[in-house]
């Protein structure tokens, strides 16, 4: 019980920092991947500085509150999976968090910002059936839901999944608005339609999102963790070591590819949910 | 209190350039001179931009525009004509649709001389804008205490 209390404020307080670091580096290896130089590695927290000392310029009264909510309701989904809680109510209270982002875009007028929401909806329909067969993965393989259980096992989930990883890595994608799935907004060419759900948020509004995406960052790379973690200690090192990899390798994606179109993405999405997921799932539910 | 100089957001906007400016502009962004080590990033939006660059005199269609970019822009902000264009109205001066310089419609703190105004003088203009940037939110923050 102790130990689950220190483990939520640990994420609590470290995951915002965590995640800006992430972004810092991945802006720094963008850069150099590019023959740049880049920012320094805490821009993001001078981004979130300065945007928290600018002048309110609010559209509506919504907004920020419903930034808010989306920024609550992803720390709760973080801190319940910290806890070592039911991995499936993990997934749902993450999906209703995006549902208030995608309301916070659509409460105002910009057509970009509509256009964004839109397309963050349809990035929903892409990647969370995949995320469902994630959750029924770890429960076929180790016989719960729950994260507490599933971190206790004698080997690695990923020795009965490796498709469900090969799908959540594209979940992983979208979700980070990694390129070439960045289609509701984009963190690289901030203009118009890429700038999408954002177009309106400005100062305290924007840090809040940006906040909350930190949290995702982290909790995402907390269920990439849950893969490869087992009941032994070294275990533990192994999987931070290959979350960073994965992230890396999202920056590497980001890097090479170019935007997809929508239709694109949603097929593409559902073909590796059906063809890496659904086999995956299937020699699980023969198998175990 | 976090300095805004730390993380400047641009605003690039052409009001009646020959287009010769805009391309310099973008050369900034460019590998050999990476205006992102500064942090800056160019944004579209200006809810989310600190400095506004111009180039390119104002003429009578434009006008309207830089007016309504430059009330979007939460404070602090400051405003860098790029160009000799952007700060008299240089070559096309005397058009009867050119206004003038940017400063005959909103103020300008930094001005940028060059025809085009170069890379290297561009970034150092920017850099200019920042330390007036850092002066602006002082006197905001007085204001407010
Ligand atoms: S200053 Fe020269 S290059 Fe720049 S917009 Fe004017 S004419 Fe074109």
């Amino acid at each position: 019980m102790v130990m689950k209390a220190i483990y939520v404020i640990l994420f609590l307080i470290f995951a915002p920092f965590i995640g800006g670091l992430l972004d810092g580096i991945d802006r720094i290896i963008s850069a150099r991947m590019q023959r740049r130089k880049g920012p320094s590695i805490f821009q993001p927290f001078y981004d979130l500085g300065k945007l928290f000392s600018k002048e309110m310029i609010a559209v509506n009264n919504v907004q920020l509150l419903l930034n808010l909510s989306y920024l609550v309701i992803l720390v709760i989904a973080g801190a319940m999976l910290f806890a070592g809680a039911d991995l499936l109510m993990v997934l749902f209270i993450l999906s209703t968090a995006d549902m208030f982002l995608i309301m916070a875009a659509s409460s105002d007028s910009s057509p970009y910002a509509n256009m964004g929401a839109s397309r963050e909806m349809m990035q929903m329909m892409a990647y969370e059936p995949l995320t469902l067969l994630v959750a029924v993965g770890f429960y076929l393989t180790t016989g719960s839901f729950h994260v507490g259980t599933i971190i206790q096992q004698p080997v690695s989930a990923v020795l009965w999944m490796p498709g469900l990883l090969v799908g959540f890595m594209f979940t992983a994608a979208i979700k980070f608005r990694k390129s070439p799935f960045d289609l509701s907004t984009s963190h690289h060419a901030h203009q118009e339609m890429v700038k999408g759900i954002t177009t309106e948020m400005s100062g305290t509004t924007l840090a809040i999102m940006n906040i909350a995406e930190y949290y995702e960052m982290v909790v995402i790379l907390g269920i990439f963790f849950l893969f490869f973690v087992n009941s032994t200690w070294w275990s533990w090192i192994v999987a931070l070591a290959i979350c960073f990899v994965l992230f890396l390798m999202e920056t590497l994606w980001d890097n090479i590819s170019a935007r997809l179109k929508w239709k694109t993405v949603l097929y593409g999405c559902w073909v590796v949910t059906l063809v890496a997921g659904g086999v995956n799932i299937l020699i699980l539910m023969l198998d175990k | 209190m976090a300095k805004v100089s730390k993380s400047p957001w641009l605003l690039h906007y052409d009001a009646s350039s020959c287009n010769g400016c805009d391309i310099e502009v973008l050369d900034c962004l460019t590998p050999k001179y990476d205006i992102e080590r500064f942090g800056i990033i160019n944004t579209g939006d200006p809810f989310q931009a600190d400095i506004f660059l111009i180039t390119g005199g104002v003429n009578s269609q434009t006008e309207s525009v830089v007016k309504q970019i430059y009330s979007q822009m939460p404070e602090p902000k400051v405003v860098v004509a790029v160009g000799i264009c952007a700060c008299t109205g240089g070559v096309f001066k005397e058009c009867y649709n050119i206004k003038g310089g940017i400063d005959t419609v909103i103020p300008v703190d930094v001005y940028v001389p060059g025809c085009a105004a170069r890379p290297e003088a561009i970034i150092d203009g920017v850099l200019k804008a920042l330390k007036v940037l850092d002066a602006k939110q002082a006197a905001l923050e007085a204001k407010g205490r």
